[in-house]
């Protein structure tokens, strides 16, 4: 496996004014669309079908085949919505990628707008990175004026809106029922499926949801074909990704690599671990994933790997402690971050994290028992997969790894308790 | 294979339907049940508390948890059974053979109760509440929490009369999907997320519901109360009886709790045909007036020597009455008087008393602006209305397209209203409302309004737009007339051709409880049980022979109606008159009225409480109230609705039963001892199968015209308003709509009103003042709520719908 960089996605990213509609154009902007646009729509489908590309959301799910879902000629409007709220713990891929080069998402929203036959496309942005969407919203205006988007566009006789819609600040409206609800106007809060945004998405129309890098890859797919892409990465999980960095290691920041790279090739290129402080744990794809630890350097990091190591490949958001770091306070951190992000609906993880987050900051004053682990981990069993949407799956994810691996930190914190109280005792049988 | 699967092979799967297996069972369940129904009807109940049969499914609460296999391959997590549809070959394991499912739900329960007050000793739904005895059932015996609960302010008052507890809130969010989903109203909302979300009120709306006391009984557990029945008792040591609402033709089924002769409370209770489980504001609440202090209880009579009421006997009261009756019979007869709100039961007696003891059909029921027309209406097509033939509930919620004319659902027929919108959410019926302006009905059945001036409804029926014309051609379309289609002259006509004409079925959908069985009753001026016309031969004779009369006995001739009686008092043409229910301010010329009653004319007085009426009655007789008797109401389908005593042993009586007594005093028997005694009686007329009333034939009157000086005035009821079945409680008035009038803004600035705060509608009587407020109305039309001021459209203007009203700023700035 190599552990080069592949510039693809990023390539532009470094070159002067990268986020103009100049410079885009001189370096191979647009090319793709103009290939889209000679073909079928079901042809880009079956193109990107046929490339094996995943979601990079963080669920991996087959890019072709979401769009296949969406009923043809159905008589009803379609519609793309990108995935911008980029609210995972650690995440930091979408937000560069849109600051550095915007006219590459808008590229492919246009391709896979036309693909699923859709003539209104929605970016939903986290709406703290406003500096981001006014370069996005600058981007736009740039491509209606350059015929780009708009009615018929490069005389294909194709039309097509981008709307940037700025978020108002709630992890929950990243997933993705939650941010057509938000895109609505509504409360943010998931959606019971069925039906599937395929069918029944925004303004209960046939949608396609996609992650900003996901669909930012199309453009590149269409210009340099399947094979081309799938030469990167491995067999399941082919394509490039971009990995953000962050945590204890010299030079933090977004690495492009093929998928299934591994955090040894990762910190190689990242600079080591800062002031050469062993690492203690990381997570593979943001808080919502199972942490690693040191055992696990040499895992591929892709979706099987991830996967068959007890975690997942999540956003691929590579959060790098070291041994400097008490876990049970970074999990606490964690926890307190679900409790407040929890959207209320369901009682697991409303009720859950609210339990959980007192619990564990007990602990950490040194106020726990034995006992509480135990009832950490059973409320997390309690949780896991009985909550409404993945929200309370991913809060428990820090929880029971961090115990899986550290259990003797969390118990240590209770010893101290233990040995506390029976200091307390004695000074209060003598006073 | 084993001898047990080819028994389960036996099991015949019809059209439509799936076979599953729960807990081992095979169980064949109709396509798109929901897995939490069809384990329910296997008998086993898996707990839950947001799931709602009549709302949709939101899969919150997560207490529904079952295993599921689908297709040989188990699904990775549990499943909310109230989410997830049956399919074929489906193997659920609930919580009864699975060990996932059962600690699935009783974790979900222990988390459900981390920040739960267990405040069970002081909650309102202790003892029914779904949560105590669902965490009895599934819950563990102790709590693994110890740590610090969240708290709220509490209580916070969402309306005056719903109290919000948020501590012991679940966030089910049945109360929003039910005001969003049934009632459609902005009521009250989700607000904050996490730990922190909280039930409170919609923002910059304000609260407008009529329908906000169902959110207090699905509420699984006790955070939403009423101030009503707040800390009135433990349910458990209430009496519940089965009761019928008594404030509209709806005739929605409510259960009535009470204990110690007081009545605590009433409920929803379920009719899937009528009100399915839903009744309106009015109906659960408005039921403190029978205990006013005006409340009559004993008999009074007119003192010959001081001319004022004193009590008296029942022997004496009616022995005076019987006399003055009687009196009055031969100095030029009595008119009857019973009002709108009688059972059958009730109906039928002042029906026969009218016929039999006082020997005249002067007799109308109809305490409300009526017509010639109307009653022509009333005996051709109303008259032995049942819900085998006629309109249902059911047929306007599948009707492809419903006209309404001169009704207003949401005011006058809040069942029907939710009906309307029900189809339209579920079936996407087309709603037509031919009226005045967009009023909330319009809007939240997602309807379209066919504006027209007052009094031009009729006139407008032929020249409906051509979409509706085509509409009410489909199948089973359904146009309904309300009560103030006796207002507009040759409505009834048209509505019928129309209905001929494009094969729609037609119902009339009046205000008040007690039209339907009046009209059975023969309470009438034209017409004897049964829609008997008077006038003919046979039909009499069926009546004298049931009723043992001689043949011959029964006049002959049409009454005089309404007007015709109480002119007739008023110029000493009738000598008495027999006045049930009936309150002055209601009817369309109440100085008319007054001026009869103060005419020297002999009044019997059968009433509930002391009214316009009672004061100026020579005999006042007490009659028993709603809950302290049995009878039946007749809705607006033609449905009975028959009910039992609720509060017994308070000796009050029927009116059935006084007016029994007061003929045997006149030597005349009616054979209505009791209510039931009174329905064996109506029961032996038998259907009625000769001559009916012939239908009307009014041409479209001309509507009065807006001009300069004058507008024209469009008015009908508010549900909550002046009323006085809603006198006593507070809680339920602090929700009225605000009183105000309307008209649009090109009408103010025509009327030069457009800059006041109040403007005044006048005619020569009186006037109204009230607060304007924008609409839009038709221009030179001004729209008054009937009953919600101090001065009532009929009192003070003495006018009504259609009528010329002038509009002017007001004089002195203060409403009236
Ligand atoms: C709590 C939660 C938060 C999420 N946040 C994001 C997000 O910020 N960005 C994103 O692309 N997907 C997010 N997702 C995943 C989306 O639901 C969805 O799977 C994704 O947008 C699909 O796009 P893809 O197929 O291109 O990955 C989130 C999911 C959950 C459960
Ligand atoms: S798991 Fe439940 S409470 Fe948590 S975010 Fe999802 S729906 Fe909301
Ligand atoms: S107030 Fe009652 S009905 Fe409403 S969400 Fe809370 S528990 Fe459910
Ligand atoms: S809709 Fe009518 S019958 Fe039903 S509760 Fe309300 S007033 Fe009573
Ligand atoms: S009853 Fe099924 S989730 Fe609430």
């Amino acid at each position: 496996m190599s552990n080069e960089l592949v510039p693809v996605l990023t390539k532009r990213w470094l070159s002067p004014n990268s986020w103009t509609m100049d410079t885009y154009e001189q370096l191979e902007g647009y090319q793709g669309l103009r290939k889209a646009l000679g073909a079928q729509p079901d042809q880009l489908i079956e193109l990107v079908k046929a490339s094996g590309l995943r979601g990079r959301g963080g669920a991996g799910f087959p890019t072709g085949l979401k769009w296949s879902f969406i009923p043809q000629g159905d008589g009803k409007p379609h519609y793309l919505v990108i995935n911008a709220d980029e609210g995972e713990p650690g995440t930091c891929k979408d937000i560069p990628l849109m600051m550095a080069d915007p006219h590459s998402l808008i590229e492919g929203c246009i391709i896979t707008s036309y693909a699923i036959r859709a003539n209104f496309c929605a970016i939903y942005v986290r709406g703290e990175v406003l500096h981001c969407i006014r370069r996005l919203n600058a981007a736009v205006q740039e491509a209606y004026a350059k015929g780009y988007l708009g009615k018929n566009i490069l005389g294909s006789g194709f039309d097509l809106d981008i709307v940037v819609h700025a978020g108002a600040g709630a992890y929950i409206c990243g997933e993705e029922t939650a941010l057509l609800d938000s895109l609505e106007g509504r409360r943010g809060q998931p959606r019971l499926k069925p039906p599937f945004p395929a069918t029944s998405g925004l303004y209960a129309s046939p949608t396609v949801v996609n992650n900003v890098e996901t669909i930012t890859s199309v453009p590149y797919i269409v210009l340099g074909g399947s094979d081309w892409f799938r030469a990167m990465g491995t067999e399941k999980s082919p394509g490039p990704k971009i990995y953000s960095i962050s945590g204890h290691v010299e030079k933090p920041g977004q690495y492009e690599a093929p998928l299934g790279i591994t955090l040894r090739e990762l910190l190689e290129m990242a600079g080591g671990m800062k002031d050469g402080i062993p690492l203690k744990f990381w997570t593979p794809g943001g808080s919502s994933t199972p942490l690693f630890t040191a055992e696990h350097l040499d895992v591929p990091l892709d979706f099987e790997g991830a996967a068959a190591a007890g975690s997942m490949l999540g956003t691929t958001a590579v959060q790098v402690f070291n041994e400097t770091v008490s876990v049970p306070w970074a999990v606490m951190k964690w926890t307190e971050f679900y409790k407040h992000e929890s959207c209320g609906k369901c009682t697991p993880c409303r009720e859950g994290t609210y339990w959980l987050t007192q619990i564990l900051q007990r602990m950490c004053k040194g106020e726990g028992t034995a006992a509480d682990i135990e009832n950490l981990l059973d409320i997390c069993d309690n949780i896991l997969g009985r909550s409404f949407c993945a929200l309370g799956d991913g809060a428990v994810s820090p929880i029971t790894s961090g115990i899986k691996y550290f259990r003797h930190e969390f118990l240590a914190l209770c010893e101290k308790n233990a040995e506390d109280s029976y200091e307390a005792f004695l000074a209060g049988a003598s006073a | 294979m084993t001898l047990a699967a080819d028994k389960n092979t036996d099991i015949v799967v019809p059209d439509g339907h799936v076979k599953l297996t729960i807990d081992g069972a095979e169980v064949v369940a109709p396509k798109g049940e929901l897995l939490i129904r069809t384990a329910e009807r296997l008998g086993t109940v898996i707990p839950r508390f947001c799931d709602h049969p009549l709302l949709e499914p939101a899969g919150a609460c997560r207490q529904c948890l079952v295993e599921v296999e689908m297709g040989g391959r188990p699904m990775p997590k549990p499943q909310a059974s109230c989410t997830l549809t049956v399919a074929d070959g489906m193997v659920v394991k609930t919580q009864l053979t699975s060990p996932v499912a059962d600690k699935a739900q009783a974790g979900v329960m222990e988390l459900l109760l981390i920040n739960h007050p267990l405040d069970c000793p002081i909650c309102d739904k202790g003892g029914e509440c779904p949560l105590q005895n669902q965490a009895l059932k599934h819950g563990r015996t102790d709590s693994r929490f110890t740590e610090t609960k969240r708290t709220f302010p509490k209580p916070i008052a969402v309306s005056s009369q719903v109290l919000l507890d948020r501590e012991r809130c679940v966030l089910c969010q049945r109360c929003t999907r039910f005001s969003e989903q049934i009632a459609g109203d902005p009521f009250i909302e989700l607000l904050e997320r996490g730990s922190q979300q909280q039930i409170g009120t919609a923002q910059d709306q304000p609260f407008q519901s009529y329908f906000s006391g169902n959110t207090i009984q699905i509420c699984p557990v006790g955070a939403l109360t009423s101030a009503a029945y707040r800390f009135r008792s433990r349910p458990f040591d209430l009496v519940s009886t089965p009761s019928v609402c008594e404030h509209c033709a709806g005739g929605c089924a409510t259960r009535t709790d009470w204990r110690r002769g007081k009545i605590t409370r009433r409920l929803a209770a379920e009719d899937p045909q009528v009100n399915e489980e839903w009744i309106c504001d009015k109906g659960r609440f408005a039921f403190t007036y029978t205990t006013e202090p005006d409340r009559l209880l004993r008999p009074r009579v007119r003192d010959a020597k001081t001319g004022e009421l004193r009590d008296a006997s029942w022997t004496e009261a009616l022995r005076v009455a019987a006399e003055g009756l009687t009196k009055a019979k031969e100095a030029g007869g009595v008119g009857v008087l019973p009002g709108g709100r009688l059972t059958v039961e009730d109906a039928y007696a002042y029906s026969k008393f009218a016929r039999v003891a006082l020997g005249t059909n002067d007799i109308d029921y109809r305490n409300r602006p009526s017509s010639a027309e109307e009653l022509a209406f009333l005996g051709s097509t109303v008259s032995g209305t049942n819900p085998e033939h006629g309109v249902t509930y059911g047929d306007i919620e599948k009707a492809p397209a419903v006209l309404l004319i001169a009704l207003e659902p949401e005011e006058e027929a809040p069942g029907v209203f939710l009906r309307l919108r029900k189809g339209n959410r579920k079936h996407g019926n087309r709603v037509f409302h031919m009226g005045q302006w967009t009023t909330p009905a319009v809007v939240k059945t997602n309807g379209t309004l066919i504006p027209c001036l007052p009094g031009e409804e009729a006139d407008m029926l032929g020249r409906l737009p051509s979409e509706v014309d085509e509409l009410l051609r489909r199948p089973d379309a359904v146009i309904l007339l309300g009560e103030r289609a006796a207002e507009i002259t040759g409505l009834f006509s048209t509505a019928r051709e129309l209905a001929a004409q494009t094969g729609a079925k037609l119902a009339w959908i009046p205000r008040r409880a007690g039209e339907l069985a009046a009209i059975e009753a023969g309470a009438l001026p034209t017409m004897l049980p049964g829609g008997r016309p008077v006038t003919d031969s046979v039909a009499r004779a069926e009546v004298e022979l049931a009723w043992g009369l001689e043949t011959g006995t029964l006049p002959t001739a049409e009454g005089r109606d309404l007007a015709g009686i109480l002119g007739a008092v008023a110029n000493g043409r009738l000598a008495g008159l027999v006045i049930g229910s009936v309150d002055v301010h209601d009817l369309p010329n109440p100085e008319l009225a007054e001026r009869a009653l103060d005419s020297g004319v002999f009044v019997v007085s059968l009433d509930l409480r002391e009214s316009s009426v009672t004061r100026r009655a020579d005999v006042v007789l007490p009659v028993a109230a709603i809950s302290e008797k049995a009878g039946t109401y007749i809705n607006w389908e033609g449905r009975r609705r028959p009910f039992p005593v609720v509060i017994t042993g308070t000796n009050r009586l029927p009116d059935c039963r006084v007016l029994d007594t007061l003929a045997v005093e006149m030597d005349a028997d009616l054979f209505t001892q009791t209510p039931a005694a009174a329905m064996a009686d109506l029961g032996r007329l038998g259907h009625h199968t000769g001559n009916r009333i012939p239908a009307p034939s009014v041409d479209a009157g001309r509507p009065n015209r807006p001009g300069q000086r004058h507008a024209v005035l469009a008015t009908w009821h508010q549900l909550i308003d002046h009323g006085s079945m809603q006198d006593g409680e507070p809680h339920l008035a602090g929700t009225a709509r605000p009183a105000v009038a309307r008209l649009s803004v090109d009408t103010a600035k025509a009327f030069g009103v457009a800059d006041a705060a109040l403007i005044t509608v006048g005619t020569d009587r009186g006037s109204v003042t009230l607060l304007a407020e924008f609409a839009d109305l038709p221009e030179g039309v001004v729209w008054l709520p009937s009953n919600s001021t101090p001065a009532t459209v009929r009192t003070s203007l003495g006018a009504g719908h259609g009528a010329l009203v002038t509009v002017t700023t007001a004089a002195n700035g203060a409403a009236s």
